[in-house]
């Protein structure tokens, strides 16, 4: 099993567009991709429910040296152990189909061979919600995306997934191996216990580069600007009836 | 209606005895007239003509935060300007018009709200923030601004609030500083004597002393603003506030720990102080029954069942630093500590991992203010005791109570304990099924002795208002009382600031 962990700018921090207009401030605080979380959450409570039958819970994640952080939470959530595509601090993001086949040479390499992967739906930064998908199409796996109940069925080797869908939840049932992209409803993850964070830094984790997979991660796209949505511009507090009359006059609405 | 029904205990027993000092004059429809002549009909709430407001509407101004002290006043004031406030507390001294200022009305005191028909000043509309000097970090704010308002002006310019409580989103810093609020940051930040650098008061005649210095050493004389920094609205109204913020810390991290015991709350501090020094910001205490309300009443996000077995209660430390890794460095020597050791002093623990588990731990220890709220009816007794005793204090009422034959679901439901260890203040808490004069009886003078007894605080942040004015004898001395009154009468000859407030009538 595999769930992904990417690094973004945590969802209770105030975002600032970079004053180059070219992207985000990102000198704030970073945290695990929410949905990410929920996705090694969702690892951890499969093994719970399954027991032995999870053989090994690998997390993966492909960015600079600082996404070691990532890592380590999902180390101390439950992971067995960890993989990280190293990436210079300096390089951009890489896109998702990039990172999808990051993954797909990753998990090619297992000898084990892998069975699930579950990735968060999109990450919080770009809202691109691409990856699960793309990497499924790689790999010619079957995908279950935007899930908010997994249940797997070792025997048959077979998984009923409800997604979210408008209007309510759809109920697929998938063949293994299988790409599961996580929504908000699966789960809460759990908070690191202490006990599990000093185990956690005895678990192995694995370096990798791009070369060393054979990848390439430089981005087809280029971003052209990036700005802020228009300032609303505040209203006015007015004394009486008459004073909201005469303003609404003034703005140019009449009466019907 | 239902204002009628409710138990009027502590306003019974005193509204009595203000009505007995005769010199006190009540509002009339001429003293209206007055007001008007200086404040838009927005600045005023009042039941008489033409403003003919339901008492309903005055209910939220004349009714406290716990639901347990009733005003009874007629009008609400609410000024914009320290000149109104200068004009309104002018008539009213001539007058003889008795006053309660008012800010967010969260105090737990009972003295933010009328005893019987004083007339409320809000100082709701005062809140302009009047500058931000981002080099030295000084603010100077109205008195109406809301302590959480201004947290935010700040944050983009990485400086916090050396003050912060529970209440941060209704109380105002006026009233934070007429409190001398403690709250969760003082054991790293000091107390508000030592950051608040000036202050705007109008005293009771309508003078106003501007003493809104931003500077940060000033030895010139005596220093006034000591003096209205806690005095609860008795000595003038706080219209303006100068007060230092210290940087907002690059890394922040909290844990919550799980005793066994609360024998080993004391040796945890120690170990705690020690290894992480100068990063340590909050060191706060919950025990059981205290985290089981907030679990319940869906405060924060509770641990998980097999974290909680076994613990008889908790510690929140919380770590503020200038460099992430290095705070980290000391945390992860901190928990090898705890861990390796023969005696292990915790269970397990829960670290934060991101700034929303850091708020979701926080609110474990915040929420139980409102899950005691939501729980019953709270008799809260904010105590400074030795921290060696806190269990005993907290174990002691609950015995004296069943030897009472008063705990039980229609009486008291439970006695709970949780506050700023690092500080030596406890907040006990007794949750009953309704306010009942047996259980008031019971209580007081029980607990009072108790800490009497201790050498403690029966106040330790929460001040005096209404319900502790019986008992300030209990931790200061005949002398420092009588010294008191006269400071009050040197600021308030005429007795119309906050009266049967801090001391007694």
């Amino acid at each position: 099993m595999r769930p992904s962990a990417a690094r973004a700018v945590d969802f209770a921090v105030k975002i600032r567009v970079n004053p180059q207009q070219t992207g985000i401030d990102t000198n704030v605080k970073h945290s695990m991709n929410p949905f990410d979380e929920i996705a090694v959450e969702e690892a951890v409570r499969l093994r719970e429910r399954l027991k032995t039958e999870v053989k090994s819970i690998q997390a993966v994640t492909i960015g600079s040296p600082k996404s070691i952080d990532t890592l380590r939470t999902a180390l101390a959530m439950g992971a067995d152990s960890a993989i990280h595509v190293e990436i210079p601090e300096s390089d951009p993001a890489p896109e998702p189909l990039a990172v999808a086949k990051t993954l797909k040479a990753i998990i090619e390499k297992q000898k084990e061979g892998i069975d699930i992967v579950i990735l968060g739906k999109q990450a919080i930064d770009d809202d691109l919600g691409l990856t699960g998908q793309m990497l499924a199409g790689l790999l010619n796996w079957p995908q279950a995306t935007f899930a908010s109940k997994v249940e797997v069925d070792v025997a048959k080797r077979e998984v009923v997934v409800v997604r979210e869908i408008d209007g309510g939840g759809e109920e697929i049932r998938c063949k293994l191996p299988l790409v599961i992209t996580t929504d908000l409803r699966l789960n809460v993850p759990r908070y690191a216990t202490l006990p599990n964070i000093m185990k956690a830094k005895k678990k192995p984790v694995t370096k990798y580069s791009a070369a060393d997979l054979g990848v390439d991660l430089t981005p087809q796209l280029e971003t052209l600007k990036v700005t802020e949505p228009p300032t609303r511009v505040g209203g006015g507090k007015v004394e009486s009836v008459d004073e909201l009359v005469a303003k609404l006059k003034e703005a140019g609405i009449t009466a019907v | 209606m239902l204002s009628l029904l409710r138990p009027r205990l502590v306003s019974a027993r005193l509204a009595p005895r203000l009505s007995r000092v005769a010199c006190y004059s009540s509002l009339t429809e001429n003293d209206l007239a007055h007001f008007a002549k200086f404040l838009p009909p927005t600045s005023i709430i009042s039941t008489f003509p033409p403003y003919s407001s339901s008492a309903d509407e005055l209910l939220p101004f004349n009714d406290d935060w716990m639901g347990r002290f009733h005003g009874m006043s007629s009008t609400v004031l609410r000024p914009k300007t320290t000149q109104q406030v200068s004009q309104i507390l002018k008539w009213c001294n001539e007058r003889r018009i008795p006053v309660v200022p008012q800010g967010g009305n969260t105090g737990l005191v009972g003295g933010s709200v009328p005893i019987k028909d004083e007339l409320i000043i809000s100082l709701s509309n005062m809140n302009n923030i009047r500058s931000f000097d981002p080099i030295s970090g000084v603010l100077v704010a109205d008195a109406g601004c809301i302590l959480q308002s201004l947290t935010d002006h700040i944050a983009p310019h990485d400086h916090i609030m050396p003050v912060d409580l529970g209440a941060k989103g209704s109380c105002q810093i006026g009233g934070n500083v007429a409190t001398n609020a403690g709250g969760l940051r003082l054991l790293r930040y000091g107390s508000l004597h030592g950051t608040v650098l000036g202050l705007e008061v109008v005293l009771a005649d309508g003078t106003v002393l501007d003493q809104l210095t931003t500077l940060r050493k000033d030895n010139t004389g005596y220093d006034l603003k000591q003096l209205f920094i806690g005095s609860e609205g008795t000595l003038g109204i706080i219209t303006a506030v100068s007060i230092l913020t210290p940087p907002a810390p690059e890394a922040s991290n909290n844990l919550i720990l799980a005793l066994p015991s609360f024998s080993n709350v004391l040796p945890l501090y120690q170990i705690v102080k020690r290894q992480l020094s100068e990063i340590l910001s909050a060191f706060e205490y919950i025990d059981r029954t205290a985290y089981n309300l907030a679990v319940k009443h869906g405060q924060g996000r509770a641990l998980s069942d097999d974290e909680v077995e076994g613990a008889e209660c908790f510690v929140l430390v919380e770590t503020s630093g200038g460099h992430r890794e290095h705070d980290e460095e000391k945390l992860s020597h901190l928990l090898e500590s705890l861990f390796e050791s023969d005696t292990s002093l915790i269970n397990t623990g829960v670290l934060s991992q991101s700034p929303a588990q850091f708020s979701s731990i926080w609110a474990l220890r915040e929420g139980v203010t409102e899950a005691v709220s939501k729980e019953g009816k709270a008799y809260k007794y904010d105590i400074s005791v030795p921290l060696a005793s806190f269990k005993d204090v907290v174990d002691g009422v609950r015995e004296h109570l069943r030897s009472k034959g008063l705990l039980h679901d229609k009486a008291v439901k439970h006695v709970i304990g949780y506050g700023h260890v690092g500080d030596g203040n406890l907040h006990l808490n007794v949750v009953a099924d309704a306010y009942l004069p047996e259980i008031q009886d019971a209580l007081e003078p029980y607990v009072y002795e108790v800490v009497s007894s201790l050498r403690g605080s029966i106040s330790a942040e929460h001040g005096i208002g209404a319900a502790k004015t019986h008992a300030l004898s209990y931790s200061k001395s005949v002398v420092a009382i009588e010294l008191m009154r006269k400071i009050k009468t040197v600021f308030d000859p005429h007795g119309i600031m906050n009266p049967g407030k801090v001391l007694e009538l």
